[in-house]
């Protein structure tokens, strides 16, 4: 692994303004804090791991990551450059060298082009050149018979869909891949083919993967860093393997109780941490540490007063967790 | 979303589109047919027509139909059948170019207005609704009026009156709808421009609703341009268009040679009565919220077919009075 930071985002968020009334009379009466000030990096070469319930704004991450949407405070520096800063032009531009495969195979694919034509799309997009050998050997690339070139989505299974929809990310051989649930809406045994399919595209292109997932067994088995998020913040981020060995955040151990184990003497034994009651609403968020009207630990009553700030363990340590008595 | 995928299933849409049009819409493949045949007519006119549209035999005016000219001549002794081939050449020329520049108009507005939501949005249905609540014929005769009657001042009155109205609330619905899939949201995640987008992803989708909307406005424009020359602000004498042949001869002669009013009277009822049962078989099947809805939908709409729809279509009943 190099030691260069490819992505570098700092203190970001994104607000949705909740509007009421209509027409020229809207007014703007709340925000909607997806994701509420998070730092963290990427290396070049990693695989950034994201998890957490729905509506935690891992979606909303990656998204303003690639710069989907506007006015995102704080700075998402890629290679360098602040994508915030950037104009809409601009920002299109930078999409060159990051893309993003999506959750759902069947909608992100459009069902009136025929899958040559999705592939083809990036180097319309950029102007360039169509070439068929190139679309032939993207094809190849993530194991489809580049002979289906003239089919329609709905003539492929969910795995061959989200196939076509890695292609479509790998056409401009991007630096960068935004994975947003890219085997949720998958059956078991498809997600493992594409996983494995999606680390053979990591080595072979040299590729940085951020992959969003609420899944853990998943994300464990692709990523080299987890970060772990509740309602807009990141609670703890760490190496993959520290973060399952050794979880410190309640949040992140009720997550981990819930992985299933394969095996029915070592499931019975273990101790469940079941959560009680919803996600509080990310316009009306909870005073002090987010988690705490749901926490099983509530150790102290610093945790209703003071937001926990994510910090490391020790000075130096790459273990990090957001939580006042971790 | 089910039914998109249903709908993209066919290999060969337009070919498949043809089938089931005859198979499921036979009336509506009928009018399919009295809408090629007067195309037809109306490129070939000068092959077809037995006479100038304006030529004159005065030793045979007002002559009954007679195998010398089959529907009869007009006062001024021109055949009638060659008037209304050539009247067809102007009501196809009319119907098209109105319907597609007011389609094209309302699918770019629609499209526009729908995509990019907000200030845009908010400027082109405000400016719709001031189209809107005017009366389209009190516009489009006001605008004659000033223009001066003719082929091309019609056609643009009519296209552009008829493109920036509901119907770029259509166009808009669909596209909001659309605009919510993934896939719009990947090209954007692309790099495509917006530009790109609207015409690869969104067009595309919203192809449904246009192509009925154009059959739709064919039908009204070719009874609005038979309405202002019927009242003289149309194609000027001695064009010939069959709301103008219906008009002040027609009527005059009414009762000593009622042919001359009676056959471009049949062929207006017959061209629009099929471009209209054509544009609600094909509402039928190209609506995917439609698809398999009971038969009793589908005949009570076609029956109705020729009397409701288009901006036109409450003044398409006083249809009685034009023959």
């Amino acid at each position: 692994m190099e030691n260069e930071r490819i992505l570098d985002v700092e203190n970001m968020s994104k607000f949705f303004p909740i509007a009421s009334g209509g027409g020229a009379f809207r007014r703007k009466t709340a925000d909607l804090r997806a994701v509420d000030g998070i730092s963290f990096h990427i290396m070049k070469g990693e695989t950034l791991g994201i998890v957490g319930e729905s509506g935690c704004g891992k979606t909303t991450t990656g998204r303003c990551v690639l710069r989907l949407y506007d006015n995102i405070k704080g700075t998402v520096s890629f290679e360098g450059t602040d994508l915030t800063k950037l104009g809409a032009e601009q920002a299109r531009r930078a999409r060159r060298e990051m893309q993003m495969i999506f959750q759902d195979p069947m909608a992100s694919l459009d069902p009136r082009m025929t899958v040559g034509k999705i592939i083809g799309e990036p180097f319309r997009a950029h102007g360039e050149p169509e070439r068929k050998d190139e679309i032939a050997e993207l094809f190849r690339m993530v194991e489809l018979d580049p002979n289906m070139a003239g089919r329609y989505p709905h003539e492929f299974s969910g795995g061959q869909r989200q196939r076509i929809g890695i292609a479509r990310a790998l056409a401009l051989r991007p630096k960068f891949i935004v994975c947003d649930e890219p085997v949720s809406a998958l059956d078991v045994s498809v997600q493992a083919q594409i996983i494995a399919l999606l680390e053979g595209l990591r080595e072979e292109l040299g590729l940085t993967y951020l992959f969003i997932a609420h899944d853990l067994s998943v994300v464990r088995h692709i990523s080299d860093r987890v970060a772990v998020m509740y309602l807009g913040k990141i609670v703890e981020i760490t190496r993959s393997d520290e973060l399952y060995s050794n979880p410190l955040h309640p949040y992140t151990l009720a997550l981990l109780s819930a992985v299933p184990i394969p095996n029915p003497r070592l499931d019975r034994q273990r101790r469940r941490v079941m959560l009680s009651g919803d996600v509080p609403s990310p316009v009306n968020l909870p005073r002090g540490c987010r988690f705490n009207p749901r926490c099983p630990k509530r150790a102290s009553g610093l945790c209703s007063e003071v937001e926990p700030e994510l910090k490391p363990l020790s000075p130096g340590s790459d273990h990090w967790v957001a939580c006042h008595h971790a | 979303m089910d039914a998109v995928e249903k709908e993209a299933k066919k290999r060969n849409y337009a070919v498949n589109m043809l089938v089931r049009l005859v198979k499921e819409k036979p009336l509506g493949a009928a009018g399919a047919v009295v809408l090629l045949v007067l195309l037809l007519v109306g490129v070939f006119a000068n092959v077809l027509a037995p006479y100038g549209y304006n030529d004159m035999d005065l030793s045979a005016r007002l002559s009954p139909s007679s195998p010398a000219h089959i529907l009869g001549t007009d006062n001024l002794g021109r055949d009638l059948l060659s008037r209304i081939i050539y009247g067809a050449r102007i009501s196809m020329i009319v119907g098209f170019s109105v319907a597609l520049i007011g389609t094209a108009l309302a699918a770019v507005l629609g499209i526009i207005s729908g995509y990019f939501g907000g200030a845009v949005d908010f400027v082109i249905q405000r400016f719709v609704d001031g189209m809107m609540c005017l009366p389209s014929l009190i516009v489009v005769l006001t605008v004659v009026a000033i223009t001066g009657p003719g082929l091309l001042p019609i056609i643009l009155v009519l296209g552009v009156e008829g493109g920036v109205g509901g119907r770029v609330r259509v166009v808009r619905g669909a596209v909001i709808a659309i605009k919510r899939n993934l896939y719009v949201e990947a090209s954007r995640s692309i790099g495509a421009t917006s530009l790109r987008t609207m015409a690869e992803h969104i067009l595309p989708n919203v192809m449904a609703p246009v192509i009925v909307m154009f059959t739709t406005s064919l039908g009204s424009a070719i009874i609005t341009e038979a309405t202002l020359s019927f009242i003289g602000l149309g194609i000027p004498p001695p064009e010939p268009s069959w709301g103008g042949m219906l008009s002040l001869s027609g009527r005059s002669f009414m009762l000593i040679a009622p042919w001359m009013a009676f056959w471009p009277g049949l062929c207006l009822c017959v061209a629009v009565y099929g471009v209209n049962v054509l544009g609600d078989a094909l509402r039928d099947l190209l609506d995917p919220r439609l698809e398999g809805g009971s038969g009793s939908y589908k005949i009570k709409k076609m029956i109705g077919g020729g009397f409701g729809g288009g901006i036109f279509g409450r003044r398409r009943r006083q249809k009685p009075e034009n023959t």
